[in-house]
């Protein structure tokens, strides 16, 4: 079962990442970060923190980049963009662009925490997405704070004493939203229209904003790049991964999963991360607890 | 000009205020408040135009002054020991960017043990940053320094991020007549900052890239290159200074009572006040002695100190910091200027004052005397027998 994305007419299709970087087959970080631009349009000034993404855009003398764009350090994109959000108020050139930070889930939730805190509680006037494909992929896979629980990496391996990462996804949202920004949001790769939705609307909004979009990583998923939009809707359709909009503290929007309830086994067994799961019958009570954490989304945020 | 009985960082705060800064971003460390209080009482009273952003931490300050420098923002920041180590990584990337910022390293030692007191250990430590490091002696020149290193900054044949080091608590709180320098004047000396290249949606670039092994080295040659280069531009920058303001601190070294000299004392910051206090007293007794203040550490200026000391018999230098597991680190470099050339003077180097150990009169009495009587490669001066267990 392959989902395929067609462009419907009314979605704006501007290129502003260019085409010839080189990015892994099936990436959903290369095919989210040009549905936000596209949907932001040329009149932005981007940051990207250190990772797959700045690798595979940047390589001397070539960018993918026809925005102005900036990478300094793998934590302080967030921060690189606050001083760039001062400087065109200072300079009077605030109508001159947005600004838009970027990050990985390492990059965001990890190491880059701290400036991200710093510029949503500063007030800046910047969209801060994070590119979420759950663990260090530039590095090799390694696990994240922002890696689902028994998901094998390369530093959470399977083994005698070991179903994977032993942690629960921090949630990165809830975080962001506990500094009273006017707006978070989630979103999948697998939803491009309502990605180009809230990139719109969080760039319609003066003030900090947060969006996390999930973006499947075939060569660390170990899931067929031929899939990357069906493991994504999968996600969302179980429940795994909530997709909501948060505006001043308060969820307004959410997408549904499907009904009859998909299983997680459905998300889970598609992905080679997870395959240990179902190598023996001790896997079921680890799969339980996983379909725990999908149904614990779907009461929180009221998916059903 | 107006003479005014003031503390040193305040001084500081008011000269960085009059070259019209966009944007300052600090984070408060013990000794450099004072500097960033006062400007951000500038701004709140309405005499600064700037966007002054309070952050979580130094890594952050000069990372928001990365993005406002790359966005055409004349910038400054400032730290000083834990917060200058943790702004390292960022101040490497600034460098490597090319971008003019312009900062305050107030000296203190560096942890542990912890010590908020003045050495130069931390400015030390990034040498190799691509920063180009001034020293101030006193409050007068730490002040007019900052005017100065804007433009040095900015120099479209420079490019390069500067940093002005000034001795913690010793400069920064002490008060002295300072002539400040008055808004119109800083104007004038001083163009408005206009970047060849900078993030505008009206010119797409791309900044910080991926630079693999065959072209890497490139970036480190031109910005070595570049630091040659920038030894005439600080060298012309005092001299227009000079020019304008009628005071004279020194371009890449400045050296007193040197000509006829046969000993000459080596120094950075502000114990060169004490030293000249020292050599004024033995010059009255008939020793042929003289101070090389070096101003600017990097870039090194070899051939200006080969010049001004090639005829020297005897040199000590003083210094507080230390490559650990090395030695003195100055002391090396100024006896490298001598290699390969026909005569070597005597070297001797002295680490003091680590960790605001008192550098008094005597202390320096004993350098000389140490000096005069044996040859060595460096020594602790000042040390307490009872702490290290001496005799």
């Amino acid at each position: 079962m392959t989902t395929t994305l067609t462009a419907s007419k009314e979605q704006s299709c501007q290129t502003l990442l260019a085409s010839g970087h080189t990015a892994c087959t099936g990436c959903g970080e290369a095919l989210a970060a040009k549905l936000v631009l596209g949907a932001a349009g040329s009149n932005v000034i981007v940051t990207d923190a250190t990772g797959c993404l700045e690798v595979f855009t940047t390589r001397f003398p070539q960018s993918s980049w026809e925005v102005p764009f900036i990478h300094s350090l793998f934590e302080n994109s967030a921060a690189v963009a606050s001083g760039i959000e001062a400087a065109l108020k200072s300079l009077g050139r605030q109508n001159e662009a947005k600004v838009i930070a970027q990050g990985g889930d390492g990059g965001t939730a990890d190491i880059g925490l701290q400036a991200l805190s710093g510029m949503l509680e500063r007030g800046h006037d910047i969209l801060y997405v994070c590119y979420d494909n759950e663990a260090y992929m530039n590095t090799g896979v390694q696990r994240s704070g922002l890696t689902p629980f028994d998901c094998m990496t390369t530093t959470s391996p399977y083994g005698e004493f070991s179903w994977g990462n032993k942690h629960n996804k921090k949630d990165m949202p809830g975080i962001a939203a506990a500094h009273n920004i006017p707006y978070v949001a989630t979103a999948s790769v697998s939803f491009p229209k309502d990605i180009e939705n809230k990139v719109k609307k969080a760039l319609s909004i003066t003030g900090p904003k947060y969006l996390q979009i999930h973006s499947p990583c075939p060569l660390g998923w170990r899931s067929n790049p031929q899939l990357t939009i069906t493991v994504a809707r999968l996600a969302v359709q179980t429940g795994l991964y909530p997709i909501f909009e948060m505006e001043n503290g308060k969820i307004t929007k959410v997408r549904k999963v499907s009904t009859p309830k998909t299983p997680v086994e459905e998300y889970l067994k598609i992905q080679g991360r997870f395959a240990h799961l179902f190598k023996s019958p001790d896997g079921n009570e680890e799969i339980r607890k996983i379909q725990e954490i999908a149904d614990r989304n779907i009461e929180k945020y009221g998916l059903a | 000009m107006s003479t005014t009985f003031i503390e040193g960082s305040i001084a500081v705060a008011k000269t960085v205020g009059v070259c019209r800064p966009h944007v300052i971003s600090a984070y408060p460390i013990t000794p450099q408040t004072h500097i960033v209080e006062h400007l951000s009482e500038l701004v709140a009273n309405g005499e600064l135009k700037t966007e002054y952003v309070n952050v979580e931490s130094e890594h952050s300050a000069a990372s928001v002054v990365l993005g406002a420098s790359a966005t055409g923002a004349r910038t400054y920041t400032a730290t000083t020991s834990q917060g200058f180590l943790l702004m390292i990584e960022v101040l490497y990337n600034i460098a490597g960017m090319r971008l003019p910022v312009v900062m305050t390293c107030v000296n203190r030692a560096v942890s542990a043990p912890i010590n908020i007191w003045n050495d130069q250990q931390d400015s030390l430590t990034a040498r190799d940053s691509g920063w180009i490091q001034l020293y101030a002696e006193d409050n007068q020149e730490a002040s007019d320094m900052h005017l100065q290193a804007f433009k040095i900054a900015e120099n479209k044949d420079v490019m390069l991020p500067v940093m002005i080091c000034m001795d913690g608590f010793v400069l920064t709180h002490s008060f002295e007549p300072i002539e400040l320098i008055l808004q119109e004047e800083a104007d004038k000396f001083l163009p408005p900052f206009k970047p060849q290249y900078y993030l505008t949606p009206k010119n797409p670039l791309t900044f910080g890239a991926m630079v693999g092994p065959d072209g890497y080295m490139e970036t480190r040659y031109f910005i070595e290159k570049t630091m040659r280069t920038s030894l005439q531009v600080i060298g012309d920058v005092a001299a227009d200074f000079h020019n304008q303001f009628g005071r004279f601190q020194g371009g890449l070294i400045d050296t007193y009572k040197v000509e006829d000299a046969s000993l000459v004392l080596v120094a950075m910051g502000s114990v060169i006040g004490t030293l000249k206090d020292v050599v004024d007293e033995l010059r009255a007794k008939g020793q042929k002695i003289g101070i090389l203040k070096v101003r600017s550490y990097r870039p090194f200026p070899k051939d200006e100190i080969y010049r001004a000391l090639n005829h020297v018999k005897e040199i000590a230098v003083l210094e507080k910091a230390i490559s650990l597991g090395y030695g003195g680190i100055l002391v090396n470099e100024i006896k490298s200027v001598f290699y390969g050339k026909p005569k070597t003077p005597k070297i001797n180097g002295f680490i003091l004052g680590l960790g605001g150990r008192d550098i008094t009169v005597d202390t320096i009495h004993h350098v000389i005397k140490d000096t005069v009587k044996a040859t060595f490669e460096e020594k602790f001066v000042g040390l307490n027998e009872a702490l290290i267990g001496g005799k």
